[in-house]
């Protein structure tokens, strides 16, 4: 057994040639993240430069409306670029400079990790290439404009379903090739160790400051967590501080689509089974012969068939549970949001509003539930507009 | 457990040669036509021939693989297809050693147990996992070699000595070597440092066979690797050689007959 794993879910299962780089990130990480120097610097970025700490916000009109929980917004949408995942590229591209790599090379899905990436090696002078899927880049065309303004590559990838996972395909056959000058910055808690872990620990700070300011604003910790769960970072930093705390309920939101048939949704809790996919073994959306199923949801960030493999752990011994919400469900709530607090939430984050909405009004009006606000909504307005049937 | 394997390398040996391993994508462009193609491989001079299963997302292969595997797809070729592939041609009389070339889901999906007991009653001699490292690839070994299959790993340039050591003393039949850093197809040039690395996985490997791939695609390559390794892997040129003769509507058999005959002449190794 190597090391890696979340119980059975994890490893490396990768192409030989990608070991002695993996071993190499990992021996780098192990050293970083204990080395005072490195923490200080990034801290200081995310201080100075991400705009940490993130606010954790009462939706006061929201929870009255709702009449239950009372609902709190852990605002990773007023980050720099707009969501969670500058936490992780920050992290992983200081790495990548420690590593004396002169090159990076991303996936992105929605764009937000691909923004971040660009954004980041804009900062720090490293030269920038993201793989998209064509389907993608069409859907979010401001987040493709955003990276080639701070100077990034995009490349369009055209295979398979031309989304997330074709992406990291691509990212990956890039990798295997140039890794003897390029990190490649994953964006998720997906892929061969030590990516899970690493991204899970650069996202940590979510929940430990979600964790501090919960106890002052309520004097007590939560009852609820909820967060969306693509590939599952911003959920995971949410969670991990909460984990050993067993009172509080963590609840992940996938991709319900458009229904449950095969290739209309993005849920893999439930239909899923173990298997590998990108490096590492987790549920996975696939069929009877072990091919990867095409995957649908209205948020690009979601629209993947693999999910992180700690969250599969952490539903394995029952600490987490998933749900998923509908394309619908999640659509209605990027509006009721935007209209009750003024926030416009990502589609991606809306899942996970959605919940909120479903389920808040059950509850008693003392519980206390967390939303991971992962991003903001600006990405999404075009999309939206044409589904009310706007054009702008 | 390697018996057809370790045999075919000593025949090749006692011709002064390498061996010569040609790649087929097998169901492409039907699992009918590989099952004339690998036929016509043998015929032509392929002492081993490896047959590679379809999967959504191979990461380890160029595009060339990549579209071969997604017509196979479409056409429905699974594993347990590819098995029974492998089983008609042995009741056709096939003696060549066949290696299952394959990333790791479809066989996890099937049931490594299964699997195993299924490759070996179709006749299949090795398997090879592209995505499955020595150390995921323990309890799999364990089940290739109860059902006598040769477990095959890969080692890269990127692979330090241990490694080299570890994944030799894993495998039967062969030891593969991957040229150059990347994915699978064919390359202008051959890696500078190949011999090198080369010695490097010659000496960790001892007694057994090493074959190189990835990159290898014309009979001047083949002939300069022969002179370093004692197999030599040609997929992606036999591949496109297949897909050009389907898209001009033509059988692909004799296109691919006359390419790995040439790449069989190139095997010899000229005496000095």
């Amino acid at each position: 057994m190597t090391t890696g794993y979340f119980g059975e879910f994890g490893g490396r299962f990768v192409p030989e040639t990608l070991m002695a780089p993996l071993n190499e990130l990992w021996a780098a990480y192990q050293v970083a993240r204990r080395d005072g120097a490195f923490r200080k610097e990034l801290a200081h970025l995310l201080t100075t430069y991400a705009g940490r700490p993130t606010p954790l916000t009462f939706a006061r009109r929201l929870t009255e409306e709702l009449g239950g929980a009372r609902i709190y917004l852990k605002r990773e949408d007023l980050l720099h670029t707009g969501a969670h995942k500058i936490n992780n590229a920050l992290g992983q591209a200081l790495l990548a400079k420690r590593l004396g790599k002169t090159r990076v090379i991303a996936e992105t899905g929605a764009g937000q990790h691909g923004v971040a990436t660009a954004t980041a090696c804009a900062l720090l002078g490293l030269e920038c290439v993201v793989y998209m899927g064509e389907v993608d880049m069409a859907r979010q065309a401001l987040n493709v404009f955003r990276m080639k303004t701070m100077g990034a590559a995009v490349i369009a990838v055209r295979n398979g379903s031309r989304t997330l996972k074709d992406a990291i395909n691509e990212a990956l056959r890039d990798w295997v090739a140039s890794y003897a000058t390029t990190h490649y910055i994953l964006g998720s808690v997906l892929g061969p160790h030590p990516f899970p872990e690493m991204v899970r620990d650069f996202q940590a700070v979510i929940g430990r400051e979600a964790l501090e300011q919960v106890k002052k604003a309520e004097g007590r910790l939560p009852d609820t967590l909820v967060a969306c769960v693509g590939g599952g970072s911003n959920a995971i930093g949410l969670f991990h501080a909460f984990v050993p705390h067993a009172s509080v309920e963590m609840v992940g939101v996938e991709a319900g689509g458009r229904s449950m048939e095969p290739g209309e949704h993005a849920a893999r809790f439930g239909p899923g089974k173990a298997g590998v996919l990108h490096g590492t073994r987790t549920l996975l959306l696939q069929d009877g012969n072990g091919q990867i199923l095409p995957t649908h949801s209205v948020s690009a960030g979601l629209d993947y068939p693999a999910v992180g493999p700690e969250h599969a752990y952490l539903a394995s011994i029952g600490r987490s549970r998933y749900v998923s919400v509908t394309d619908e469900a999640a659509l209605a709530a990027f509006h009721r949001l935007a209209r009750t607090e003024g926030i416009l939430p990502a589609l991606e984050t809306a899942h996970a509003v959605a919940w909120a909405l479903e389920e808040a009004p059950k509850k008693s009006k003392d519980h206390v539930m967390i939303v991971n606000l992962s991003g903001r909504g600006d990405k999404d307005v075009h999309t939206v507009a044409a589904l009310s049937g706007v054009a702008l | 457990m390697s018996r057809r394997l370790d045999a075919a390398f000593a025949a090749a040996r006692a011709e002064n040669r390498a061996a010569l391993i040609v790649f087929l994508e097998a169901g492409d462009p039907s699992l009918a036509a590989t099952q004339r193609l690998v036929r016509a491989v043998a015929e032509a001079g392929a002492d081993i021939v490896e047959l590679g299963v379809p999967f959504s997302d191979p990461i380890a292969d160029g595009p060339v693989i990549q579209r071969a595997s997604e017509r196979a797809l479409v056409k429905g070729t699974s594993l347990a297809g590819v098995l029974d592939l492998a089983a008609r041609l042995r009741k056709d009389g096939l003696t060549t050693p066949l290696v299952l070339f394959s990333y790791a889901n479809p066989l996890l999906a099937m049931g490594e147990a299964v699997f195993a007991e299924t490759a070996r009653r179709a006749g299949i001699d090795g398997v090879l996992v592209t995505d499955l490292p020595p150390e995921e690839g323990r309890l799999f070994v364990s089940v290739l070699r109860a059902a006598r299959l040769a477990p095959i790993f890969l080692v890269a340039p990127s692979s330090p000595e241990p490694r080299l050591r570890k994944a030799a003393s894993q495998s039967r039949g062969f030891l593969y070597a991957v040229s150059r850093a990347g994915v699978t197809g064919a390359r202008a040039e051959m890696s500078e440092g190949l011999p090198e690395f080369l010695a490097r996985v010659k000496a960790s490997a001892g007694d057994l066979p090493v074959a190189v791939g990835f990159g290898i695609s014309t009979a001047e390559q083949v002939a300069g690797a022969a002179k370093l390794a004692d197999g030599v892997v040609v997929g992606s040129a036999v591949v496109r050689v297949i897909e050009e003769a389907v898209a001009r509507g033509e059988d692909p058999v004799p296109h691919v007959t006359a390419l790995v005959s040439e790449l069989r002449r190139a095997t010899v190794l000229k005496q000095t």
